[in-house]
């Protein structure tokens, strides 16, 4: 002990990155079980607690060896005070409630909820609880980044480009509406599984689609956003009832979709196409991993879209130059994926890949019959796609227009010196024609 | 080289601030205390101090509960430190970051017995 207080000394273990945000969301969940989802607010407060007389000691004695199981421990130990102070005038968990009247029963009973098997169940628990069918997909990735994330209502508002009060509103909302229900989301059961993954899938794909095109403008957050979808879903992965065909595909999308991170800003941080970005930057390490997961996905009959959306990374991740691509093979599974999952979106995607095989003029043509394209009229990268096409076809004029109406949709630095770079490309092409012609 | 204490009072935040925050915020503590440690100025680094407790007072002895003060004014810890003089010590403080948080810092010498 006095050793330790000695200057020099205070350093100790080195904490990972993220360590916190990770753990909040762990012992929010076993606090939520133990408690009853009904008391989730003191779950949390139990939380931040234990969060706060680590940050008092650490400081001084330096970080424990394991932070982690400290964490947990303090946790553990603060919720055994709080059932011992609150038994009479608090119900819990209903199964919790013969234990803990005894004073014999309630430190064993609550020590066996916090084994590291139970924790991680009680995270896929606490994941699929807040997919709730009566909550909007927004709110459902709100919720699982707020509760399982440890993300803060800004840092969720800032990860969305949202306001402060709406994202409050929004989150304060979803969480009366999960403290309301009965208990937790009950995994045991293989039928409400299979019912509720497809929800769960598609929020962490949301979250990791957030990650991966969202308008955040800090590329931190948003790597941050990936590696938290990817965490999530590999803890799905891990479970029986979860480890399905579509949850290896989303995993798989992830992966080589990750993969593609480093390339995708130039040094001025400028995003760059597909079709600029040095591939030799290109995680391979991931793309393996994507390929391998894929490969664990093709088992059984069913096709979902994320079979087709890796299916469509893995086939970009397979050409070495951009010009290999095998875009009949691309287009084909666009084809599949409108059948599945119509979306503008993905007819836009469609319409991209055929002016890459057949030549702008296809494109524009493609792009003139999506239905429903208003929909798509604030996102920035359907004007890029028309700017493109026209230049490409040597219709400069145009192409600057539609790269302008970009531009004053971009939603990130890094999107606006994208389109900056491709409308000095346009001028600086019809001053070239100019002093030809 | 004389002998002072930091005392660190208030600049918690307790619900406020987000699991990111706060491990951010530790670890520039703990950077600070490296730096200080590193320079030699870092006599004992002291203890955290829990924020409640009680308080014995009077002839009576009365015993009621803390705090004893204000949050913002509450004693979160202390360290003892190595400084020429006092405008030293309070220099050195002023890289501590409990000013983010709204709190303060006070800077006390340590009497010495002049022999």
């Amino acid at each position: 002990m006095e050793t330790e207080t000695h200057s020099g000394k205070a350093s100790g273990a080195d904490l990972g990155d993220h360590l916190f945000r990770r753990e909040y969301g762990r012992m929010v969940a076993t606090l939520s079980r133990i408690f009853g989802v009904h008391n989730l607010a003191l779950a949390e407060d139990v939380v931040q607690d234990a969060f706060c007389r680590a940050v008092e000691v650490w400081k001084f004695r330096g970080v424990p060896d394991n932070p982690s199981a400290w964490l947990m421990a303090t946790a553990k130990n603060r919720a055994i005070d709080v059932l011992r102070r609150e038994r009479t005038a608090r119900t819990f968990a209903p199964e919790l409630a013969r234990m803990i009247e005894s004073e014999w029963t309630l430190a064993p009973a609550v020590a066996e909820k916090f084994a590291p098997n139970a924790i991680k169940d009680d995270e896929l628990r606490m994941m699929f609880s807040c997919c709730h069918p009566r909550l909007t997909e927004e709110a459902q990735v709100a919720l699982v980044l707020h509760i399982l994330c440890g993300f803060s209502v800004d840092e969720v508002a800032a990860a969305f480009v949202s306001s402060h009060a709406a994202m409050e509103k929004r989150i304060t909302r979803a969480k009366k509406l999960l403290a309301s229900s009965k208990q937790l989301f009950d995994i045991s059961d293989a039928r409400d599984f299979a019912v509720r993954l497809p929800s769960v899938q598609r929020a962490l794909y949301l979250l990791f689609n957030e990650g991966y095109h969202g308008a955040s403008a800090e590329s931190a957050i948003r790597a941050e956003l990936c590696r938290e979808a990817m965490r999530l879903a590999a803890l799905l992965r891990d479970h029986p009832l979860g480890a399905t065909p579509a949850t290896f595909a989303l995993s798989a999308l992830m992966s080589l979709h990750a993969a593609r991170l480093p390339a995708r800003l130039d040094a001025s941080g400028a995003l760059l196409s597909l079709f600029d970005q040095d591939r030799s930057q290109w995680d391979s390490h991931l793309i393996g991993e994507g390929q391998e997961l894929l490969e664990l996905s093709a088992s059984g009959p069913a096709l979902s879209e994320y079979h087709l959306e890796a299916a469509i990374a893995w086939t970009h991740a397979a050409a070495r130059r951009a010009e290999d691509t095998n875009w009949t093979q691309i287009i084909s599974l666009y084809d599949q994926l409108m059948v599945i999952r119509p979306s503008p979106i993905v007819a836009l995607n469609r319409a991209i890949a055929i002016a890459q095989r057949d030549g702008p003029e296809r494109g524009l043509e493609e792009i003139g019959v999506i239905p429903n394209s208003d929909r798509l009229a604030a996102y920035p990268f359907f004007h890029a796609a028309l700017g493109e096409f026209e230049f490409r076809a040597g219709r400069r004029n145009r192409a600057h227009e539609h790269f302008r109406s970009a531009l004053a949709r971009a939603r990130s630095p890094m999107e606006r010196r994208f389109l900056q770079n491709r409308i000095a490309a346009c001028v600086s092409a019809a001053s070239a024609e100019g002093c030809c012609s | 080289m004389s002998e002072f204490v930091y005392l660190y009072r208030g600049g918690q935040n307790p619900t406020q601030l987000s699991p990111e925050a706060r491990q951010q915020m530790m670890q520039k503590w703990m950077a600070w205390f490296k730096d200080l440690g590193d320079k030699g100025h870092l006599k004992n680094i002291g203890q955290p101090l829990d924020r409640t407790g009680k308080l014995v007072k009077g002839k009576q002895k009365a015993v009621t509960d803390g705090p004893f003060a204000e949050a913002k004014d509450l004693i979160g810890g202390f360290s003892l430190i190595e400084a020429r003089d006092l405008d030293h010590a309070v220099e050195l403080s002023k890289g501590c970051p409990i000013f983010e948080n709204e709190g303060a810092v006070e800077v006390r010498p340590a009497l010495k017995l002049n022999m």
